[in-house]
């Protein structure tokens, strides 16, 4: 036979600043807890979306990313005579061979120089990659010192606006557009014509090549005959896993960073929560006296003090996800550990988070409420009563 | 018929009671025997220290004997365990206490129906006898109030509408009339005499009170742990 | 002190609620204290930079190379005392996992550039006779139980392929900032080995950066001036500046992460705040009569306050001392756990200041409202509360 509920929470009501101080200490550390699994997570998501399932990306064997990759053109002629890639509108094969390289820009704000991808496409190269679209101004022309830059830069980068110029290589560039590739990696790049950032910056070969499956099934065909092929030294991934394997070093730093500092805050809003219920026990002891006088079980008063902790834990785990939600606002810009650029990205909710924050509020509220809920349940009825 | 005659509803049988205060033990209550009719109403009197508080919560099953037998509507309590005692309790007894002992945070209809809550009645028939008991102890306009809100005097009938709520066997009152003024005392007092001439309750009340005493209709004297009889 | 005595006795009155908020003060000071550690550890290149270094790189960004031919011009460069020069190599020993920093660089002159890598005379040596030579820390031999003499293979990432090395020296860290997990070879072994295993390989006589020595801290900029004049409007423009604000552009480029680490250090300071006020103002609340008496006894609102303040800087005093103590170890733990990504974990002076100073602020924030409470209340009301 339970106490009915509205004790529990009439309690809470009453010692209102003992119970705010208690929930909010730990709604800020379940607002850490999601803001930092948000963080990996965005992070994650960022990259994956970047990709496409059905895109390859070839690089040199043993490259982590593009960057440090070569591709030499005798041995991307090769590879552009598998049968298993998709024909493109024109006929072709849908099949881009692209040039990747850092350079510095100085963002804005902090005014300091970061490292910024420049990819160098070919025709093929928008068609693979549907996620990018024009938003102001329009494409390079091929065989210019045109780029076009993507939304993210734009807002975080100074020189980086439309119809500016800047000066790499010896030669100037000029940014003739704006594109927008949503939440995706490509936002904080810069495209141009790969042919003519590879006289600029002398390099005789390609960084990767990115080609679309006809049939998505067949991705381990073609893979293990270009790994195998003895003439090449390349390695084929979809680009969904190339984008995935480069959040992982960053995404692995932010959760374990994140997972310790978390355990560690936990332990001090648990032991408020546990200063608070001690607190409550003890100034409730003629109550928990007369509610078993009155024939009420040790174990209904056990039931009923852990019921307020998990409240406040519950509570206090509400809040904390509501101020975390608007953590979606900020986008965090930074280089990515892996592969040495400019990555923008923002914090992420998932339902998964959302359930773990939950979870983990009540666990504290739990682990708070436990031992001083036997303290109250193990009184003896005489000496509850005497304390009056 | 007389009260002699009536059934026995409390059995005392050479109840013995000791604390333990640090290394030595403090006997409270030793060999006492004693019956209690149905319908009896029995002041306990003493000073400070006779044990009087100890054998009603040893009647009342809040504590447990050291020796002896209590029998309460025939039922062996020194047997029962704590399971058991706690749904005896419910069911048999009805507290008073000299600080009323409410549920601060619940109002006064609350405080009352809480009893209830251990029974497997419906919401609408709690609320029922609930209303019945305050209207019993003439409080059924301040219901909705919290014990904060009430006079001392109030707050002592609202635990006295809880103490009879579940119908109980006995109503064991600790010095009821113990934080009251005069006038409030006098008004618990009426009620309690009323419970017991009206509705045949039995009840065993210790107190320091002489003007209690005097409501009472039998009267025993503790001192140092043993009883002694005395007549009102 | 008898002062000290009573707070401490009143302190311990209700043990259990003490000892609580203790540890809630502990392992807050704990976490801020790691906290800063990590933010130090992200520094600790910047830290560790000479002001008499200056570092030359492409000025487009780092992963383009620098003509092996600009050493001369650079030597001659009035202010230049000394040049040196490295290519980050970037090879993976057995998994990438095992990170650790690994270049090519050319001995002597990066040796002597570089007082604060001690290494042994004989090691030294034995280190520039032999072109396949390697010299790591003494943190990096102890983590992998390498022997002087041993083979270790490093797989090439930038530089593709399987490149051998055999040990010779070893190097201890001058300072406690030194770190002591970098791994050098030759510059030339490198070239070499590019040469045979590519026919035209774009990073032959090639170097990734110049480390340059000047005469005195203040010729820094001039220098640096000169050199990245030198080479304007060629193929390779070079960016030269101090070794300190080359080390300091890492850094800010995860700027992010790091004031999201300060924001969240302060948040933990917030959380004992409430931990700390919640039980000084439980305490007080209870304490309430006996402060009333004893302005009876003719005690005023400073000694109330006093014995308040006083007691809730004895509480937090006594769990930062314990937070600092564990922070050692602590940190310890956190530095072979993330070994790979901080090379030096310290535990630094400003930390443990940084941490007492909160302390402090907390001790004295928890105060104000019970105090306020206490010194108000009017005496007969407090009597009353007693019985």
């Amino acid at each position: 036979m339970a106490i009915p509920i509205s004790y529990n929470i009439r309690n809470l009501w009453t010692r209102r600043l003992t119970t705010v101080l208690t929930l909010s200490g730990m709604a800020l550390v379940v607002f850490v807890f999601a803001a930092i699994l948000m963080l990996a997570n965005g992070l994650q998501k960022t990259l994956i979306e970047t990709g496409s399932y059905d895109n390859v990306v070839i690089l040199r064997k043993g490259a982590s990313t593009e960057v440090v990759s070569g591709v030499g053109r005798d041995q991307a002629s090769v590879v552009e005579t598998q049968p298993e890639i998709a024909i493109g509108s024109e006929g072709r094969a849908l099949l881009s061979k692209e040039l990747v390289v850092l350079v510095n820009l100085t963002k804005k704000g902090s005014g300091s120089p970061t490292n910024v991808t420049i990819r160098g496409i070919d025709a093929q190269s928008l068609s693979l990659r549907p996620q990018v679209k024009l938003a102001e101004g329009r494409l390079p022309r091929w065989g210019s010192s045109e780029v076009m830059v993507g939304s993210s830069l734009v807002r975080r980068f100074s020189g980086v606006t439309l119809n500016e110029t800047f000066r790499y290589g010896t030669r100037d560039w000029k940014i003739v557009g704006i594109f927008d590739a949503g939440n995706t990696g490509f936002s904080s790049e810069m495209w141009g014509d790969a042919d003519q950032l590879m006289q600029a910056f002398r390099r005789s070969g390609y960084s990767s090549l990115i080609f679309r499956l006809r049939d998505s099934s067949e991705f381990e065909k073609v893979k293990s005959r270009i790994e195998s092929d003895p003439r090449l030294t390349l390695e084929a991934k979809r680009e969904t896993r190339y984008y995935a394997e480069q959040s992982e070093m960053m995404a692995k730093f932010l959760r374990i960073l994140g997972i310790s500092l978390t355990i560690i805050f936990s332990l001090g809003a648990i032991i408020g929560a546990m200063v608070t219920m001690y607190s409550a026990v003890a100034n409730r002891t003629a109550e928990i006296g007369t509610l078993r006088a009155l024939g009420f079980r040790r174990r209904s008063i056990l039931v009923a003090f852990l019921i307020e902790s998990l409240f406040l834990g519950l509570l206090g785990g509400i809040v904390g996800l509501f101020f975390a939600s608007f953590m979606q606002w900020i986008t965090i810009s930074t280089v990515n550990f892996q592969t040495f650029a400019e990555l923008a990205f923002s914090f992420s909710l998932s339902y998964d988070i959302v359930y773990k924050g939950l979870a983990f509020a009540l666990i504290m509220g739990f682990v708070g409420g436990v031992l001083p809920a036997f303290k109250a349940a193990r009184m003896k009825i005489v000496d509850a009563l005497r304390a009056s | 018929m007389t009260l002699q005659e009536k059934n026995p509803i409390v059995e005392i049988k050479d109840v013995s009671k000791s604390y333990r205060r640090g290394s030595y033990t403090v006997p409270v209550l030793e060999g006492i025997s004693f019956d209690i009719a149905e319908g009896e109403f029995l002041a306990l009197m003493g000073p400070s220290g006779s044990g009087k508080t100890t054998l009603l919560n040893l009647i009342a099953g809040i504590d447990r004997v050291d020796n002896g037998s209590i029998r309460v509507g025939g039922v062996e309590i020194t047997t029962l365990s704590e399971m058991e005692l706690a749904q005896w309790r419910a069911t048999h007894i009805g507290f008073i206490f000299q600080f009323y002992n409410l549920i601060p945070v619940l109002t006064a209809f609350e405080n009352v129906e809480l009893p209830l809550h251990l029974t497997t009645l419906s919401k609408k028939d709690r609320r029922e006898h609930a209303l019945m008991a305050l209207r019993l102890v003439n409080l059924d306009h301040r219901i909705g109030h919290y014990p904060g809100q009430l006079s001392g005097g109030e707050q002592q009938r609202v635990a006295i509408a809880r103490a009879i709520i579940t119908d109980p066997t006995l109503l064991v009152a600790d010095e009821p009339t113990g934080d009251l003024d005069r006038v409030s005392a006098e008004e618990v007092l009426d009620l309690v005499g009323r419970l017991n001439s009206d509705l045949g309750k039995t009840i065993i009340m210790v107190t320091h009170d002489p003007r209690a005493a005097a409501r009472a209709r039998q009267l025993k004297h503790l001192e140092k742990g043993l009883l002694n009889d005395a007549h009102s | 002190m008898l002062i000290l005595k009573i707070l401490f006795k009143n302190a311990f009155r209700n043990k259990l609620r003490t000892i609580l908020t203790l540890l809630g003060i502990t392992i807050a000071i704990l976490a801020f204290g790691l906290l800063r550690t990590v933010i130090a550890a992200w520094y600790a290149g910047v830290e560790a930079s000479s002001a008499t270094r200056l570092v030359t790189r492409n000025s487009i960004s780092i992963i383009f190379p620098l003509p092996l031919f600009y050493r001369d011009r650079i030597r001659q460069t009035s202010g230049v005392k000394m040049v040196s020069y490295g290519t980050w190599f970037g090879g993976v020993y057995i998994d990438e996992k095992n990170f650790f920093p690994n270049f090519a660089v050319d001995p002597q002159s990066f040796l002597d550039l570089y007082p604060e890598f001690l290494i042994s005379p004989s090691d030294k040596d034995a280190f520039l006779k032999d072109r396949k030579g390697f010299v790591a820390g003494r943190k990096l031999i102890e983590r992998f139980g390498w022997k002087i003499g041993d083979i270790v293979t490093l797989k090439g990432t930038i530089f593709l392929g399987e490149w051998d090395f055999v040990l010779r020296g070893i190097y201890r860290g001058r300072d406690k900032g030194t770190d002591e997990t970098q791994f050098f070879f030759h510059w030339d072994y490198l070239n070499e080995g590019l040469k045979k295993r590519m026919t035209f390989h774009p990073w032959v006589d090639q170097v990734g950066y110049y480390m340059i020595g000047v005469t005195r801290p203040e010729v820094g900029a001039s220098v640096a001036a000169s050199i990245d004049d030198a080479s304007k409007n060629s193929l390779a423009e070079t960016l030269t500046e101090t070794e300190k604000a080359f080390q300091q552009g890492f850094v800010a480029m995860t700027g992010a992460i790091i004031t999201a680490i300060k924001v969240v250090s302060f948040v933990v300071i917030v959380i004992i705040l409430a931990v700390v006020a919640n039980t000084m103002a439980m305490t007080t609340r209870e304490r309430i009569g006996e402060y009333a008496v004893l302005k009876t006894l003719g005690f005023g609102r400073g000694h109330i306050a006093g014995l308040i303040f006083g007691e809730s800087f004895v509480i937090t005093m006594m769990g930062c001392g314990l937070g600092i103590a564990a922070t050692f170890p602590a940190a310890q733990l956190f530095g072979h756990t993330l070994g790979a990504y901080f090379p030096i974990f310290h535990v630094e002076p400003k930390t443990l200041y940084f941490d007492l100073l909160a302390a402090v602020a907390v001790a004295g924030c928890a105060g104000i409202i019970p105090t306020m409470r206490a010194i108000q209340i009017r005496i007969a009301d407090g009597l009353r509360r007693i019985g």
